[in-house]
Parts: C-alpha cells; sequence; structure tokens
C-alpha cells in the first residue's frame, strides 16, 4: 500500500507559495560554500603557516592513522543459515549408513556428519555381513577433502563443463564405427551398474565391459566357478569355527577383500574352556600367522604341497609329496585336527593357483564344513586378467573405438603398463572416469571428474542377495558428476541415477525409505549385465593334485606380493593418514620395501641397523623379474620363509599424488600376470634406506607385557596358574601390590557417578590397525610425515605394539630370562639380555593396542609444575592444552609412554603440508577437540567429548544411561570386539563383567599405577 | 687478632706482600687496560654466546622439535645442561658459606671467584628449565602468582615447581652473600678511582661503604647469617634438583641415593670448575702469590674425596639394582654399563672415578698442569653422568616397544656451547671489573698466614719500638 502521508517539519511548509521554505528546499546549504573566497585569497594563503612539507605531513598521518585502524585480525564470516535445514542442528551429529565400494574395499558404514560435513566413518552394526569399517575405510573420510582431487570435468587436461564435456563425448561416441566401446571398470557388484551396462549396450551395439581389479583373485573366481558355476568368492563365517587351517591366505587381513576378522576373533575367545586352533603356512608374516596358534613358514611351492598332501590326507589321493620332516610332521597333524573338528574345520588358500583352489573346495567339502558358504558367496571380486590382456590386445589392434575407465587406475596397476598405455594410445576416445589427474586418466583425452563415495548414490550387491546402499551425505564439493549419471546420460537417458537406484531397489522388493535408513536390504532378484565371457580353464581334481604335489622349488627367491593394511591396492595413497599409519607387522610408516628372512639377508648381504638416534637403516636390493628390475630398501623380517621375499604393493605412484606422499616403489610390474606369486632374484644394490618404524625394539625381553597362557593351563581355571597377581614384600611377607598396605596413596570414594573402564582382550585383538586410523579421525590427531617418524615422534595416542618372540615362544624367552644365573657366562644376563633383544628366526607374534591408561594413581599427574595433567572424576586422566607449558616431564614419567608433544606447529604450516594445511583438508576436523598448538602434551582422553555427549543427551531426555551407550572411537572400531568400554560402576555392564574375569590384569600393575584400563590374557590354542 | 699459627702450616698469602702489595695485585686487573689475550678469548666467548642465543631463538621460534628429543625421551641435553651448570654453582657457596663456618681461612683467597662462578652458572641453568618448555612465553605460570584463571594454581607436588623455588631462593641468596663481601672491596676501588666515572660507578656498586667500624661489624653479623643462611642451600638445592629424577617412577631415576649423591656431584664438578678457572686467572692476573699451590691442592683433595663419594654412589646404584630384584631396575643398570650408551657411561666412570684417585699422589695434586686436565675431565665425566642419568633411564624404560636413541642436532649442542660462551663472557667481564680476591678479607689473615709476616715472626724479632706501635711483626725495630 502506497502511503499518501505527508510529514512536516513547521506550520509554514503547509503554504506551499512560501518563499523562504522553497529557497531552503533548494539550497541545500544556506550560504555558498566559500570556496573562492578561500582558495582565491592569495595573500592569505601565501601567509598561511601551514607548508606544502606540512601538508604531506598531515597526509602521511591521516594515510598511517586510517591503516593503522584498519590493522585487525583476519576475519572471518560465517554465514548463518537463513532457512536451517530440517536435519541440521549445530552441535549435534548426523549419522547417514551408506557404503564403499572402490572396487578394492567393501563395506557398509555409518558416516558422522556435523554441520553437512561427514567427519567420521564407523562401522555399521546393523549389517549382517560387512558391516566392519577397516583402517582403510575409516581413513576414506579424509580421501574427500583431498586437495589434489579434480575440481570440473577435463578435456584434454583442461578444465572444462559439464555441457561441452557432453557434446563433445556424443560427437565422439557417434563416430565409433562400428568399432567396440569397452568399459574397463572396477568390480562393482552394483544391480543398478548391471542395468546401466543393459542400456548402453541398448544404445551402443558393440559395447563390451571388462572387469579389472587391481588386485584380482582370478584363481579363487575360476575355481570357484568351475565348482559352483557363477564367478564369486565363497564366504567364510569363523565364529563357530574350531580348526582354522590356511595355507597362504591372510584373512584377518585382506585375503579376498577381506572382512573375516569379526567371527574370527569370536571364535578366538575362548568360552567354556573352548576356542578355536589356528594354523597357518605362509611365506610372508602376515596378520593371519602373527595370530595363528601355529605357524609354519613355507614357501609358496612348499605352501602348494602342503595342499596335495592334505588332501590326500582328508579327501584321499594318495599323491607322493616330498615335505621336509617338519612340514610332513605338522601336516599329520593339522589333518588330525581337521578330522576331528569335521564340520567345524575350514581350510583356506590363498595360493594364486587355480589347482590349489579346487583343493581346498574338496577339502572343505569332504569336511563338510559349516564354516564355508558357497550359496550366497561374495561378489566383491570379479575382475579377469584374460580378459584385460585380451582388451589390450584388441586395443594395440586398432578395434577398439572408444574406452571408459571407471574406477581403476590400470597405467599405474596393470603389471605391464606400458603396453597398456601404449595400447590405449591408439583409441580415440579415451574417457577416465576418475576423481584426481591419476595415471590413466593423464593418458585420456577425458576425464569426467567423479565425486567421492560420500557424494555418491550406490548400490552393492556385497553378497549374493544382499544389497548395500550407498548414499550422499554432502552434496558434492566439486563439479563432478557420479558414472551412473554420466552413463545413463549417455545412454539417453533422463532419468537420475538416484530415481533409477529407487527403482531398482524398489523392484528388487525393499523398501526404499528403510533400506536407506538402514544402508541395506535383502533381495533374490538377480540382475544380470556385466557379465563377460573368460576363458575358463577346466582341471580335474586329480590333475590338480598331482599338480600341487609335484610342485618344485625354483631356483630364484619366490617372491610373495602383498597388500599392506594401510595402503590396500594403492586407492587412497594420497591419505595421508594411512601413510602414517603403522604397518602392524613391521610397524613401519610411509614405505614399502622387500621383507627377507634374516638367513637370506646374510647371503644377500642385507644389513638392518639403527642409527644414532635409533632409527632404523637398511641396504638397498634390486629385485629382478625377467630382465624387470627394481631397487627397493630390505626390511629383515622374522618370521620370513627362507628364500622367499615379500613386496607390498600400491606404492609408488606419482600421479596426482602429493609429493610427501609419493613413497616406496610400485610392485605391481612383478605382478605379472595377476599372479601374487613370482620368481625373482635378489642382489645387494648397496647404499641405505632410512625406514621410519614407530617401534624399534621389537622383543618383549621376556617382560611380563602381553600376559599369554596355553589353553590346557586356563583350563584349569586356577588364575594364580596364568595371571598371577604381583607381588611386593611387605616386610618379608609377599603382598599383592593392589594391597592397600603397599600403597602410598589415599583412594578417592569412586563409586559415585560414572567411572569408565576399558578392557582389551588380547585374544580377540587382531592388530588390524582401524582403531589407530579412528582415534586419529575422532581426535584431530596430527601427521607428521616420514622424517619426524623416523625421529619417534609419531603422535598416534594410540599404537599397536607388536611383540615377537626371541626364542620359539614368549613363555621360553620369560623362562630364559628367570634363568639368568650371574652377569657372564652362558646363562649370564649380560650375554641373555643381548640374545632375548634379537628376535626368532619364526617368532610367536603378540599385539597389544596402547593408549593412555587412564592410572588413578597417575605418575604424570604428581610431576607437573602447571597441574595441567590431573584427574577428573570419572576416571580418566585429563590433559588441559591450554594450561600445559611443555615441560615434557609427564611424558618422561609414564611408564607406558602414550604422552605425545607437540614438537611443532602441526596444523597451518607448510613445513607439514597434510590435511591441517589446507581448507578443504580442515573440513575433516572434529570440532568437538580442540586442535593442539605447538608445545604442548597430549594423549588419549578416552574420548571424553563422547562419553559427556552420552551423559548429556540422557540428561536431557531425563534417563538412565544404559550398557552400552559409552563408547570410544577406538572401541566402535573395533571390529573383532577385542576394545569393551564403560562404566564400571554400573554393575550390569559388559565391562564390570570382564573386570571380574580371570583373565584380566592392567599393563604394570606393579608399578601401583592403578590403570583404568585392563587388559585380557592371550590364551594361545597350541 | 693475630693469632699464633703453627709455623708448619704453609702461608696462605706468598711473595712477602704487604697490605699495599695486595690492595694494588687486586687493584690491578681492573685499574689496568685489557690485554690481547682478554680481547681475543672475550670474543670467542661472546662469538658462542651469540651462536647460542641464535639457537635459543630458533627454537623458541619453531618448537622443541629442533632438538633431537622425541617420543620416549622428552628430556636429554636441556636438563644435563641444567643439571651440570647447578652442580658447577654449588662450589662457590660451599667455598664462602660452609668453610666460612668451619673457619677455613684457605677460602679468602678463592671465595669472590667462586661465587662468582656461582652465580654465572646458576643464570646459565636457569635458562634451561625456561627454554625447554614448549611455551617459553608461559613460564611464569610455574610461579604462584596470582592470576586471573580463576582458582589455578601451581602443582605442589611437582619437583620442577620445587626446583623453582630452590634455584630461585639459592640464586638470590648467593647474590646477596657475594655482593656483601663484596662491598669493602668495592669501596676499596672506588677510593683509588681517579676518573669521576669510575668513582660513581663504584660508589653506587659499594653501596656507600664509609669503612667505619659499624660497617665492619655489620659487614661480619651479616656475612655470618648469610653463612649460615647458605649452607643448608648447599644441600637442599642438588637434593631438590635430584628429586626430579628421585620421586619418578622412571627405573635409573627412582632411586632414594639420588640427593647426596647429587650433592657430593656437584661439589664435585664445583670445584672442578674452581680449580679450571682460577688456574688461568691466577695466572693472567698475576695473582699467583694469593691463589697458590696450597690452595690447589686443598681443592684437588676435595674433588678426590667428593670424586670417591660419587665412585661409591655408582657403585652402591648398581648393587641396590641387583639386590632390589626389581627387574626393570636390574636391566636399566645393566644397559647404562652394557647397552648402546655403554660409552657414556664408562666415560662418566673413568673421568669421575678413576681419574681422581690420580690425587692420591702429592707430586699430581700439586702439579698445575695435572690439576687443570684433570679440573677438566671431571668436568666432562660429570657431564656425562647426568646425560647417563637422563637419556640412558628414559631411551629403555618399561615397554619395550618404547624404546629409542637420542641423537643431539646442532641446535642442541648450539645452545650448550651458547652457555659455555655466555659464562665465560660474564666471567670475564668479571675479571676486569670486580676485585677477583676479597681483598679485605685476605688482608685479615695477611699477617697471620701472609708469607712476610710468617717469616718475621719465626725470625722472632721483636723490639720495643715494635711493641710500642702495638704492631711488634710489622714494626720491628731496627
Amino acid at each position: 500500500m502506497a502511503t499518501t502521508k505527508k510529514y512536516w517539519k513547521s506550520t509554514a511548509q503547509l503554504d506551499d507559495s512560501n518563499e523562504i521554505v522553497k529557497n531552503l528546499e533548494q539550497n541545500e546549504f544556506a550560504s555558498p560554500i566559500p570556496s573562492d573566497e578561500f582558495l582565491g585569497n592569495d595573500e592569505a594563503m601565501e601567509s598561511s603557516s601551514t607548508s606544502r612539507r606540512d601538508f604531506l605531513k598531515y597526509v602521511g598521518f591521516s594515510t598511517a592513522a586510517a591503516s593503522l585502524a584498519a590493522c585487525e585480525g583476519p576475519v572471518i564470516y560465517s554465514v548463518p543459515y537463513v532457512n536451517q535445514p530440517e536435519q541440521i542442528i549445530p552441535g549435534m551429529a548426523n549419522y547417514y549408513a551408506t557404503t564403499i565400494a572402490n572396487g578394492y574395499d567393501f563395506a557398509s558404514i555409518l558416516v558422522k556428519t556435523r554441520e553437512g560435513r561427514p567427519i567420521k566413518v564407523e562401522s555399521n552394526r546393523d549389517a549382517m555381513y560387512r558391516g566392519h569399517a577397516n583402517a582403510r575405510v575409516h581413513a576414506s573420510v579424509l580421501s574427500l577433502y583431498d586437495n589434489n582431487r579434480l575440481k570440473t570435468p577435463m578435456i584434454k587436461g583442461v578444465e572444462s563443463n559439464w555441457e561441452d564435456f557432453d557434446k563433445q563425448v556424443a560427437d565422439q561416441l557417434s563416430l565409433l564405427n562400428g568399432k567396440e566401446l569397452v568399459v574397463l571398470s572396477q568390480t562393482f557388484a552394483s544391480p543398478s551398474m548391471n542395468k546401466i551396462f543393459s542400456q548402453l549396450k541398448t544404445k551402443y551395439s558393440n559395447v563390451r565391459v571388462v572387469t579389472y581389479d587391481a588386485v584380482g583373485e582370478d584363481a579363487a573366481l575360476a575355481a570357484f566357478e568351475a565348482r559352483y558355476g557363477s564367478r564369486a568368492l565363497a564366504d567364510y563365517d569363523f565364529t563357530e569355527a574350531e580348526t582354522i587351517v590356511s595355507i597362504g591366505a591372510d584373512f584377518v587381513g585382506d585375503w579376498q577383500g577381506g572382512g573375516f576378522d569379526n567371527g574370527y576373533a569370536k571364535s578366538r575367545v575362548p568360552k567354556n574352556g573352548k576356542m578355536s586352533q589356528h594354523i597357518q603356512y605362509e611365506a610372508n608374516l602376515t596378520l593371519s600367522g602373527s595370530n595363528a596358534d601355529r605357524r609354519y613358514p613355507v614357501t609358496p611351492t612348499e605352501q602348494k604341497n602342503v595342499i596335495a598332501a592334505l588332501y590326500s590326507k582328508i579327501v584321499g589321493g594318495g599323491a607322493n609329496v616330498s615335505l621336509s620332516d617338519k612340514v610332513a610332521k605338522s601336516v599329520e597333524q593339522t589333518a588330525i585336527s581337521l578330522k576331528r573338528a569335521g564340520s567345524k574345520a575350514v581350510v583356506l588358500c590363498g595360493v594364486p593357483d587355480q589347482a590349489a583352489h579346487q583343493l581346498t573346495i574338496a577339502i572343505n567339502e569332504a569336511l563338510r564344513s559349516t564354516i564355508v558358504d558357497t550359496d550366497s558367496p561374495i561378489m566383491t571380486r570379479q575382475g579377469s586378467r584374460n580378459s584385460v590382456s585380451a582388451l589390450v590386445k584388441n586395443m594395440s589392434a586398432g578395434k577398439v573405438g572408444a574406452i571408459f575407465i571407471a574406477g581403476v587406475d590400470p597405467v599405474y596397476s596393470y603389471d605391464d603398463s606400458d603396453a597398456f598405455a601404449k595400447a590405449l594410445e591408439k583409441v580415440s576416445l579415451r574417457v577416465s572416469f576418475a576423481s584426481s589427474m591419476n595415471a590413466t586418466a593423464v593418458k585420456c583425452n577425458y576425464v569426467a571428474t567423479t565425486p567421492h563415495f560420500l557424494e555418491s548414490w550406490g548400490d552393492t550387491e556385497i553378497k549374493k542377495g544382499h544389497v548395500y546402499l550407498t548414499q550422499p551425505t554432502i552434496n558434492p564439493i566439486f563439479k563432478t558428476r557420479q558414472l551412473q549419471d554420466t552413463l545413463l546420460k549417455w545412454s539417453g537417458s533422463s532419468q537420475s541415477f538416484k530415481d533409477f537406484l529407487k527403482e531398482t531397489s524398489t523392484a528388487a522388493g525393499s523398501s526404499w525409505n528403510q533400506s536407506l535408513q538402514d544402508g541395506f536390504y535383502k533381495t533374490s532378484v538377480v540382475v544380470n549385465g556385466a557379465e563377460e565371457d573368460v576363458e575358463r580353464e577346466v582341471i580335474s581334481n586329480s590333475a590338480a593334485l598331482s599338480a600341487m604335489a609335484s610342485a618344485k622349488k625354483p631356483s630364484g627367491y619366490e617372491l610373495t606380493l602383498y597388500t599392506k593394511t594401510g595402503l590396500g591396492d594403492g586407492t587412497m595413497a594420497n591419505n595421508p593418514w594411512l601413510q602414517e599409519l603403522p604397518d602392524p607387522i613391521t610397524r613401519t610408516t610411509w614405505d614399502n620395501y622387500v621383507t627377507i628372512s634374516q638367513a637370506d639377508a646374510e647371503k644377500v648381504g642385507v644389513i638392518n641397523e639403527n642409527v644414532a638416534n635409533g632409527a632404523l637403516d637398511g641396504t638397498y636390493v634390486t629385485v629382478t623379474l625377467d630382465g624387470l628390475q627394481r631397487k627397493l630398501p630390505a626390511l629383515i623380517q622374522p618370521g620370513q620363509a627362507a628364500g622367499t621375499i615379500g613386496i607390498a604393493l600400491g606404492y609408488g605412484q606419482t600421479a596426482a599424488i602429493q609429493e610427501e606422499m609419493q613413497t616406496g616403489v610400485n610392485a605391481y610390474p612383478f605382478y605379472k600376470n595377476g599372479v601374487a606369486v613370482q620368481t625373482v632374484s635378489v642382489k645387494d644394490a648397496g647404499g641405505t634406506h632410512e625406514f621410519a618404524c614407530t617401534q624399534l625394539q621389537n622383543t618383549m625381553m621376556g617382560r611380563d607385557i602381553i600376559r599369554e597362557t596355553d589353553l590346557e593351563t586356563y583350563r584349569t581355571g586356577n588364575k594364580d596358574n596364568f595371571n598371577p597377581m604381583p607381588e611386593v614384600s611387605l616386610n618379608h611377607v609377599e603382598t599383592p601390590v593392589t594391597s592397600p598396605d603397599v600403597d602410598l596413596w589415599e583412594s578417592f570414594d569412586r563409586s559415585v557417578g560414572h567411572h569408565f573402564n576399558m578392557s582389551i582382550d588380547l585374544n580377540a585383538c587382531t592388530g588390524c590397525g582401524a582403531c589407530v586410523v579412528a582415534c586419529h579421525a575422532e581426535n584431530n590427531v596430527p601427521v607428521v610425515g616420514k622424517t619426524e617418524v623416523r625421529k619417534s615422534r609419531d603422535m598416534h595416542w594410540l599404537r599397536i605394539d607388536r611383540y615377537y618372540s626371541s626364542t620359539d615362544s614368549f613363555e621360553d624367552d620369560e623362562a630364559k630370562k628367570d634363568g639368568f644365573d650371574g652377569l657372564f657366562g652362558d646363562n649370564g644376563s649380560l650375554g641373555g639380555f643381548g640374545e632375548l633383544e634379537i628376535p626368532a628366526d619364526n617368532p610367536q607374534v603378540a599385539f597389544q593396542p596402547v593408549m593412555c591408561q587412564h592410572c588413578n594413581h597417575a605418575p604424570c599427574e604428581t610431576v607437573c609444575p602447571v597441574a595441567a595433567s590431573s584427574h577428573g572424576r570419572q576416571g580418566q586422566n585429563h590433559m588441559a592444552y591450554n594450561r600445559c607449558v611443555g615441560t615434557r616431564y609427564c611424558a618422561n614419567n609414564c611408564p607406558y609412554k602414550v604422552r605425545r608433544f607437540n614438537w611443532f606447529l602441526y596444523n597451518g604450516n607448510d613445513e607439514f603440508d597434510y590435511h591441517m594445511n589446507n581448507d578443504l583438508g580442515r573440513m575433516v576436523i572434529n570440532p568437538d577437540v580442540t586442535v593442539r598448538s605447538r608445545g604442548v602434551m597430549e594423549k588419549c582422553s578416552l574420548c571424553m567429548q563422547m562419553t559427556q555427549m552420552t551423559i548429556l543427551e540422557a540428561k536431557k531426555d531425563g534417563r538412565m544411561i544404559k550398557d552400552g551407550e559409552f563408547a570410544t572411537a577406538c572401541s566402535n572400531a573395533c571390529s573383532s570386539g577385542a576394545i569393551t568400554f564403560g562404566d564400571i560402576n554400573d554393575k550390569e555392564s559388559e565391562i564390570f563383567k570382564v573386570k571380574q574375569q580371570d583373565r584380566m590384569y592392567h599393563l604394570l600393575e606393579e608399578v601401583g599405577t592403578e590403570p583404568n584400563v585392563m587388559y585380557q590374557v592371550k590364551v594361545r590354542n597350541v | 687478632m693475630a693469632h699464633y699459627e703453627a709455623s708448619i702450616r704453609r702461608p696462605l698469602v706468598t711473595g712477602d706482600k704487604t697490605y699495599s702489595d695486595v690492595t694494588r695485585d687486586i687493584a690491578a686487573p681492573v685499574e689496568g687496560v685489557a690485554n690481547k689475550q682478554w680481547w681475543i678469548v672475550f670474543t670467542i666467548a661472546l662469538i658462542a654466546f651469540l651462536y647460542g642465543l641464535g639457537c635459543i631463538t630458533y627454537t623458541i621460534s619453531t618448537g622443541i622439535g629442533v632438538w633431537g628429543l622425541n617420543k620416549t625421551i622428552g628430556w636429554a641435553w636441556d636438563i644435563t645442561n641444567f643439571v651440570w651448570w647447578v652442580g658447577i654453582g654449588h662450589a662457590g657457596t660451599l667455598i664462602s658459606a660452609v668453610l666460612l663456618l668451619f673457619r677455613q681461612k684457605w677460602r679468602m683467597a678463592i671465595n669472590r671467584s667462586a661465587e662468582a662462578m656461582t652465580i654465572f652458572s646458576v643464570i646459565q641453568a636457569g635458562l634451561f628449565p625456561i627454554i625447554h618448555m614448549g611455551r617459553p612465553w608461559l613460564a611464569y605460570w610455574v610461579l604462584p602468582i596470582p592470576n586471573q584463571f580463576g582458582s589455578l594454581w601451581v602443582n605442589f607436588n611437582s619437583p620442577l615447581l620445587w626446583d623453582v623455588f630452590a634455584i630461585s631462593t639459592y640464586l638470590s641468596v648467593s647474590l646477596v652473600f657475594w655482593w656483601t663481601g663484596l662491598l669493602p672491596d668495592f669501596a676499596m676501588i672506588r677510593d683509588r678511582a681517579i676518573t669521576p666515572f669510575n668513582k660513581k660507578i663504584y660508589g653506587i656498586l659499594s653501596f656507600g661503604w664509609s669503612g667505619r667500624a659499624k660497617d665492619w661489624q655489620r659487614f661480619e653479623e651479616v656475612s655470618l647469617v648469610l653463612a649460615g643462611l647458605a649452607t643448608p642451600l648447599v644441600l637442599s638445592v642438588h637434593t631438590i634438583v635430584s628429586f626430579d629424577f628421585a620421586t619418578s617412577v622412571i627405573p635409573g631415576w627412582h632411586t632414594t641415593i639420588f640427593p647426596p649423591y647429587f650433592v657430593a656431584g656437584a661439589i664435585f664438578s664445583g670445584f672442578a670448575m674452581v680449580n679450571t678457572l682460577l688456574i688461568i686467572m691466577r695466572k693472567v692476573c698475576h695473582l699467583e702469590n694469593y691463589i697458590t699451590i696450597q690452595h690447589i691442592e686443598l681443592m684437588n683433595i676435595v674433588i678426590m674425596i667428593t670424586g670417591s663419594i660419587v665412585g661409591v654412589a655408582y657403585i652402591t646404584e648398581l648393587f641396590v639394582a641387583w639386590y632390589s630384584g626389581v627387574e626393570y631396575e636390574q636391566y636399566a643398570f645393566l644397559n647404562r654399563a652394557t647397552g648402546p650408551y655403554w660409552w657414556a657411561y664408562w666415560s662418566m666412570m673413568t673421568c669421575n672415578v678413576f681419574s681422581p684417585q690420580f690425587m692420591w699422589f702429592k707430586k699430581l695434586r700439586t702439579s698445575i698442569m695435572f690439576s687443570f686436565f684433570i679440573s677438566i675431565v671431571v668436568n666432562i665425566g660429570m657431564w656425562f653422568e647426568r646425560f647417563v642419568i637422563i637419556v640412558t633411564s628414559l631411551h629403555r624404560d618399561y615397554l619395550p616397544s618404547s624404546w629409542t636413541m637420542f641423537s643431539p642436532t646442532f641446535v642442541d649442542i648450539g645452545i650448550f656451547i651458547g652457555t659455555i660462551g655466555f659464562f665465560f663472557v660474564l666471567f670475564l667481564l668479571y675479571s676486569r671489573t670486580f676485585p677477583v680476591i676479597a681483598q679485605a678479607e685476605v688482608k685479615s689473615i695477611l699477617k697471620v698466614s701472609g708469607s712476610k709476616y710468617k717469616t718475621l715472626r719465626e725470625n722472632k724479632m721483636t723490639s720495643n719500638a715494635g711493641a710500642s706501635s702495638g704492631d711488634p711483626i710489622a714494626h720491628p725495630s731496627e
């Protein structure tokens, strides 16, 4: 409504004809500005005392004053929501169920988002299968904020937009002229993807889909297909297993995609005096071998022989296998063990040979093993090397007119990458679907930039009948478009992939909203589409048996290629969390290397030695395979079978990888035809390599640190036999160290309120490292880089100590130490301790996660001059970063050495150019946890921000806290259930129960620190 | 006052010095011009100091990471240097306070410089606890000062806090004690000064000393009271420093023998440093008649005794480790002697326990060159002792997974050299501006222990004339 109101200042204004008012309205200034008068008066000007210099002074002063007034700290404008999104409450986290399916890792996960930013990956415990995130999956959230990601689609290396991109590609596609359109992709195992491929095939006549796994399972797939008719992998649930025999299969690690550790760990915890027995035959020391009750280091050839021998003993066939006495005897025992366990037994095979897998299938069938699930197999590995090599041939022959490369980087990961790259050049339309300018993308003329999986939709049939959904947890950060959307568009569909996916899921009989919330749905609908013709080799079991039995040791070294817990196949090499994650076995970071046995090291001339600051140096060796040479550092690996070496894949990438992360040597060229075992020669190459290891002393020195016992002793039920309380002498009477009589301290009443305790079951812990990365992510732990790790300055709040026995077992180590008599002589402690420092050739291995033990009588708390370290009411040992002046006395006085010092400023510092040094990377920072400044001490807080949140939530709801609500990042991340966390003042809680167990002990109990973290004695079923 | 002194006692002041000789000799370095050697040494010291200052600036601006420390070894050269300098600082107070109470007159020739050394070395020592902090700009937080942080207060349980009190008390008491002794000597220089500037400066420094009987009486009283105050400090400071280690739980640190062991070690290293400094100074400043072979010999005896005490302490530690039956303790000591840092342990053993034993031989302990050599060796040994205690205990403690080693960076070394430079800068300036011998005190014993008077007395030359003057020795009848 327009207003007609008029405001007046005086009654005179009401009279329109009033001259004075008119004049006043027209002249703003009552009298003219006397500029002429002022400037025109030369006399006055000249007589003015304001000289030109004065004028300049005034100008200078006012400029300086004005600029000084402008000097303020940088202002960052936070824009508030104009309309607050329904779901987002500042300060409150939202969780979304989604699925990672990057071709190597497949898992159903929950993603924690804060103010719309995904900041943390959690396991999806509702998922029946593959609901556990491993270390890499935990770290994948950081790859979302990778500064090296492409931000727009690229045409011939130049940033572009999607309109031009689509137009150009469409034009090119119309010029195919009957040539093949090939989609070279990772394993998607995706029903909707299959449908899209079908659509693509309808639109373009000559479409071929080639599936390629960088680290493939061709042999296992072929054997499974030969026996069960589908290209998939058997699933295993070890929960009920009694005897597990693995021949070369690192099933606790990433064998066949991993994800078995959860069931395995359950079978390893003794219940009613029973636990599984695990026997491992392997060449490299793996996580599985480390966790095994019995481990036999055998070469890959011997592994074949062992399979043949086992087959003969269980299935029959009477093959004549020549094995060394020790191995032959072990096979006999193993066979007895298998037969005794019957259907609760299982044999696993990691030998990259179809025959070996066939025999293993036969053994498991003969045992009627219920551990193996072949009805609902795993679909996450479908790649075929043969198809890829056929593709390379076709490309070279010019038969391929267009290639879409999705989710794989063959120019980096294909064994003959030069041939691939050369062949690729012959294809006129090369489209890479990648999120960074990787080695393959560089060779392509089009890069259809794809988003991170946390910005994408998708579905993955990880296990037959179990489809897991991927949903975005953030709007695409850059101008990216996911593969499915692009392909849909190019095949002429106007549907968005989200709708397409919804349609597919609904068609499979699921409720869209419910499955999206759960992250998965079950279905019996099979969507075919990607199937390609793979050459099938048929081998009879008898032929397989004779091939395995007659396998002869080659003349050179047998190389077993493996993938590391940190980098896997190398997809996430540009992720500093993973680079800095210590290898669980060697505890080396930022590197790959040749693992070699002590005996072979001496033959080749490899030396590993510690330099003045303790860091490890190793000799370089040249590894040669058919004229292909690579120079790598060598690390002497206890447990490595003599005559074998190991090299990790996934390293040595340079394209789209930040310089700091360009670590190690690319071992894919050794991965000939996708076979992980090769025969190579090894020579000393001279020179010294600098390793960055987080643990430099590898044995336990016969100390009572990881307590362990055998099942026999444990069964007696007498705690004193396997878990005695340390004692001190009080007036010549042995008194338990926990007795108040030997305690100098007065105790507080800790029975009121919450009192947090954590228990770590050493039987369940497999050493997988998921907790380490989860802790990194939750607590904004800085990455310090290789040179700093080498200086023993890693910042991990939670570390997993790995010990090797110096004799055959830890028990013998302790017996040896206790048997020392005097300083000198054969039994003298002088020489004896020196011997105990050296790991055995085939040592027992034990893992122990160690974080702040939150001692009730904390040595760190008494020594801090400014009381920055003090005890909380809830049992935690607090660290007030703001108060810390950085004397490091607390760290020195910590018997567990868990405190970490900020030697430098680790955020916003170009010297530490990792995610905390750029705005994108900093988006992963957990807003609930302070980012520490330099010069302060930090350490595990038992994720106090999480327990406080739980308490506040319950308080808000006015309810009691249920057991299981309290959690820490590590206890959430632990897929094997080794970490239990809770309130011991809740007598019904799980933590209270495990505290009463016979196996419970405290680390270094005799020091009298009264930790709130406890461990459960490791029981070995030997 | 000139009481009888047995003729068998060797004179403490040789060279037939008279009162005016004493005045002249001691004022000479202050009144004279610095020679070339002084400038050379001063320049070297200054360069070292500035280099150290650069290293400190680098540390504070970049972070403690520029040192060689790591997650297991949180202290190394920093606290080694700290304890070493504090230890050196012990001789001064012992000489001036304890020997005063015990009426050891030989102290008079050396107490001034010894105490100067104390103050200068405590300044060096005090640097380290500050710069070793991750955030040294917040160092004032260790002081119990009322603040705006609410109820935040220091932690009185922490031995580091006790250090703050111990060191600051020690520094202030030593400074006051030193300055009190300096008053009559400053006054002497003031009275001799010829330029108004010098007169003004020394007038201020001498606090208006008038030389009246009342001044002297108060001077004696204050000296005695301060000696009484300082004596317990000699024992307490290093006891408290040793608590940094003794109250911890780390094997090799957690040792009840530390307080006496540290005090003995401190006196040991302090006397060695006094020997190092005075052997040079007596030569350069022509004070051979005041700081005699006898002084050096006496100090050598102290070095020998304290060195042996330290040796007993080392062996007791080994014994207790064995006797305790604690495996971590046993391993800690086995590792010290035979582990990766065996060379540090055996350097310490050789320098501290074996080398002072040479002092049993009179020929050696009265040899100036040899004394100087041993004094250097002892200082090296005592540095290694602290390094051994700190680094070899930390580098292999309870959990073998954390074991690692330490290697210093150029910054670690630079800061240490810098403090040595700083120390010598201060000491060289002192030697040219302060009366380096407590001349007033020396004069008080001149008649009893001066060679001139001793000879005269021994010749029993007495006369009436002398008697009438009240000083038959000084003025014997012709």
